[in-house]
């Protein structure tokens, strides 16, 4: 295939929420085809250039949005094409590396110490990578220490907390004070959800939002971010 | 004291959804998973147990857990030894239930811990249009969780006739509680207000020992509680997709070890934590569950355990809890019939409303569930009563509203009593009225109604054309709330002050 037509096949695929190509695709008839992954692969040894492709991915990102808005497409079509998106940046990040391509900003994703509820976290985690955040999931039941430690690591500008339990609600307060006495706080947007939270309580612990779902979040992010 | 009573429940002639081939395919298909992908297990001691049983056990790389394999014969010996018959104490004895899964006795409960307890009130309004015109309607309120209010929940609970066992579903959020004292406030708030049986999970391992100390004051000695264990345990272990977390599991082994009763229960999600589509949704929950009871059995052969079944549907706009939906009601008649498929009793699930206030919304998402899970003979199903917005809202009125749809429910699902002997005089008694002058079988009635066979108009109907049902389910409430009292007596009140530790001070119970 072409370079172009490599690109609307991406993107076409993306739409289709075809992580690869043993997905059948929204139209249900695409199965055995090659999927975003096979695509991508293809495209990096052609040597397609990284800001070409992330361009494609989030062209057709904001086209399954589009469908999203409109109501064409639900949450799982939706979850496919930000799936799609996750997978081919997760391919193309070694490659990155030396390019000039910068993601949106790190995004380290937890569901607090003692927590196990982990569907709403993973929704949002998928809907920013295909948004173009560089999210790191750290997982459910995550320590304060921990979420922290990789703050650090991976330098990240913005941290996303879940809890589903009332017991639980109250460590993400443990999170931001620890942030603030590693000297970390003013340098990261803390972005918190889960249903026992509010805006009330995300004021009251000194989180920088309240986020009722990832559309909320991602709408959040788009205006805090230079 | 013990005369041998039990609540009566409703025993049904169960229907069934899934044929014996198909059972046998579920069945099979999830020995497959449980044999062929193994569970992760993060609990320790629950892999040396499995492993000491012959099970495969591997290191989970990447991840503090371990792959557990479990082959057919491990499971099939846990299903042999885990009791086909489970007594559930109260301490009112007439208040026992019995759970015997080669019986379709139902029992309906509550269930849930919700973090709203929405209080109604009936205001007037006048239309804007033309004052001539005035309604009544309600007006909810939305107030969080208290001790109180899990104290007037249980009072309420026990004044409702179709409630069988009460299931602590306010969640208490005062000052005073932490994880420490959470346990023993929650079975004490409970056990004060209801004489029916109680049950709750636990937050903190080390509060079980205290719990059941209380209980046994309750029962009136460690004998009697052993002979009428009236409070029980639900332990959610699993987190679909088939992982076995470390705390829960913790405490199914603690609880299995003193042979007290619980739950084992699994809520996968159709369409995000399992397959949405009903064979892969039964294949997994129903693998999850056998593994979950395989380890009571493994920690001490004999355990009560119940297949506890809470398979959920999700919605497609937003992947949250979704409980109207038909295919719920799929997952569940389908876990039913897998638990007496394995002489198992079942807790399963029905009457959850999607909507957030009463009404025909809350009705037809509730009333469909409550009535086909019973029909398939589901032994306990909780969830049953006041709950809305997908199980985060306890609403007393619609508590009422759900006793009076239960008691139809129980009046549908009557088995048929037809012989010989009363199809006979059915036919005298046309033979009578036939030849009378009035052509009425009015009079007839009569000898039915002693039968008990003649059920009564919806018990919230209105006199006049309106529909009153929330009306007069908001005055049922403050009748109850009126005359109910508290069902534990002074001094065994003052003992559990003196012995249990824990407890917060008297006015925090005090209605
Ligand atoms: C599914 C579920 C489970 C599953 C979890 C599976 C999993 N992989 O997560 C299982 C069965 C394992 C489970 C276990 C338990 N659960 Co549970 N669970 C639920 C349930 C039904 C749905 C939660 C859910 O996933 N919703 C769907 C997602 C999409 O919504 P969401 O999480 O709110 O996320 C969205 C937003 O909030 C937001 N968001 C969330 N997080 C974040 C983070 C960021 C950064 C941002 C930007 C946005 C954001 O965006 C998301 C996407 O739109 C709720 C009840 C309910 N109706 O909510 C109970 C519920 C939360 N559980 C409850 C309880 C009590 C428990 C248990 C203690 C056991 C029990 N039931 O007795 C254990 C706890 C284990 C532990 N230590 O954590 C209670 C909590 C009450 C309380 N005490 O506060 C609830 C409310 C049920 C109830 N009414 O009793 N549970």
């Amino acid at each position: 295939m072409v370079a172009d037509e490599l690109i609307r096949e991406i993107k076409t695929n993306v739409v289709m929420g075809r992580v690869d190509s043993s997905d059948e695709g929204y139209d249900g008839k695409m199965e055995g085809k090659p999927g975003v992954s096979e695509l991508v692969r293809d495209a990096i040894k052609q040597d397609i250039s990284g800001k070409r492709l992330i361009d494609a991915l989030s062209e057709a990102m904001v086209t399954v949005g589009e469908k999203y808005d409109s109501g064409e497409y639900l949450i799982p079509d939706m979850l496919a094409g930000a799936e799609s998106v996750g997978t081919a940046m997760d391919i193309l990040e070694p490659h990155l590396i030396h390019s000039d391509v910068k993601s949106k900003g790190t995004f380290v994703i937890a569901t607090v110490e003692g927590d196990l509820h982990d569907i709403g976290k993973n929704i949002v985690a998928t809907l920013l990578k295909g948004a173009g955040y560089n999210v790191k999931d750290l997982g459910a039941g995550i320590s304060a220490e921990k979420i922290v430690e990789a703050v650090k690591e991976y330098n990240a500008e913005f941290v996303g907390l879940s809890a589903l339990l009332t017991t639980t609600m109250i460590k993400m307060a443990s999170v931001i004070e620890l942030m603030e006495s590693e000297g970390l706080r003013s340098k990261v947007k803390v972005l918190i959800g889960g249903a026992p939270t509010s805006p009330d309580f995300a004021k009251k612990i000194g989180a920088d939002a309240h986020c009722r779902d990832a559309f909320e979040a991602i709408d959040i992010l788009r205006d805090i971010t230079p | 004291m013990n005369d041998g009573t039990f609540r009566a429940g409703t025993l049904v002639a169960p229907t069934f959804r899934l044929s014996e081939e198909q059972i046998r395919i579920l069945h099979d298909s999830s020995l497959r998973v449980l044999n062929d992908l193994g569970i992760t297990c993060f609990n320790e001691e629950a892999v040396s147990l499995f492993e000491e049983a012959g099970c495969i056990t591997a290191i989970s790389d990447g991840e503090n857990a371990w792959n557990i394999r479990i082959p057919e014969k491990v499971v099939m010996e846990a299903i042999e030894s885990a009791p086909s018959r489970i007594v559930l104490g109260a301490p009112d004895w007439a208040n026992r239930l019995i759970l015997d899964s080669r019986e379709a006795r139902v029992y309906f409960g509550t269930g849930s811990e919700t973090n709203i307890f929405l209080d109604t009130e009936i205001a007037d309004f006048v239309c804007t249009t033309d004052s001539s015109i005035t309604m009544r309607h309600p007006i909810y309120k939305e107030k969080r969780g208290t001790i109180l209010r899990l104290c007037e929940s249980a009072r309420l609970c026990d004044s409702l006739p179709n409630v069988d066992f009460f299931i602590r579903n306010v969640n208490i959020q005062d000052e005073g509680i932490s994880v420490s004292n959470k346990d023993i406030n929650v079975f004490f708030a409970s056990l004060l207000y209801t004489a029916k049986h109680v049950q709750a999970g636990l937050v903190d391992i080390s509060s079980l020992d205290n719990v059941v100390r209380l209980g046994e004051i309750i029962a009136g000695g460690t004998a009697s509680f052993q002979d009428n264990p009236l409070i029980s345990f639900i332990a959610c272990l699993i987190k679909s997709p088939l992982q076995m977390v470390e705390d829960t599991t913790q405490k199914v082994i603690e609880i299995s070890r003193r042979g007290l009763p619980l739950v084992i229960s699994s809520s996968p999600q159709g369409g995000s934590t399992a397959p949405i589509q009903e064979e892969g949704m039964v294949s997994l929950i129903n693998a999850e569950i056998l593994a979950g009871i395989t380890l009571t059995q493994l920690v001490n052969p004999g355990t009560p355990a119940l297949y506890g079944a809470v398979p959920v549907r999700a919605r497609l706009d937003t992947l949250h809890d979704f409980y109207g939906a038909p295919e719920f009601i799929h997952y569940n008649i389908d876990c039913v019939e897998m638990a007496r498929f394995y002489n198992i009793p079942c807790y399963s699930t029905a009457g959850v409303g999607d909507s957030k206030v009463p009404g025909i919304q809350a009705t037809v998402e509730k009333l469909f569930s409550q009535l086909a899970v019973a029909q398939s003979g589901a032994q306990y199903i909780h969830y049953a009563f006041g709950l809305l917005d997908r199980t985060n809202i306890f609403c007393p009125v619609q508590a009422i509203l759900d006793d009076a749809h239960i008691s139809l429910v129980r009046e549908i699902l009557r088995p048929p009593i037809v012989n010989e002997e009363v199809t006979e005089a059915s036919i005298v008694e046309i033979r009578k009225v036939t030849a009378s002058s009035t052509r009425l079988f009015a009079r007839h009635i009569r000898k039915q109604m002693r039968r008990g066979l003649v059920s009564q108009p919806y018990g919230l109907e209105g006199e006049g054309d309106r529909d009153e049902a929330l009306e007069n389910a908001c005055a049922k409430l403050k009748e109850i709330q009126e005359t109910a009292e508290k069902q534990l007596s002074d001094e065994v009140i003052d003992e559990i002050y003196k012995k249990i530790a824990g407890v917060l001070p008297k006015d925090n119970f005090e209605l």
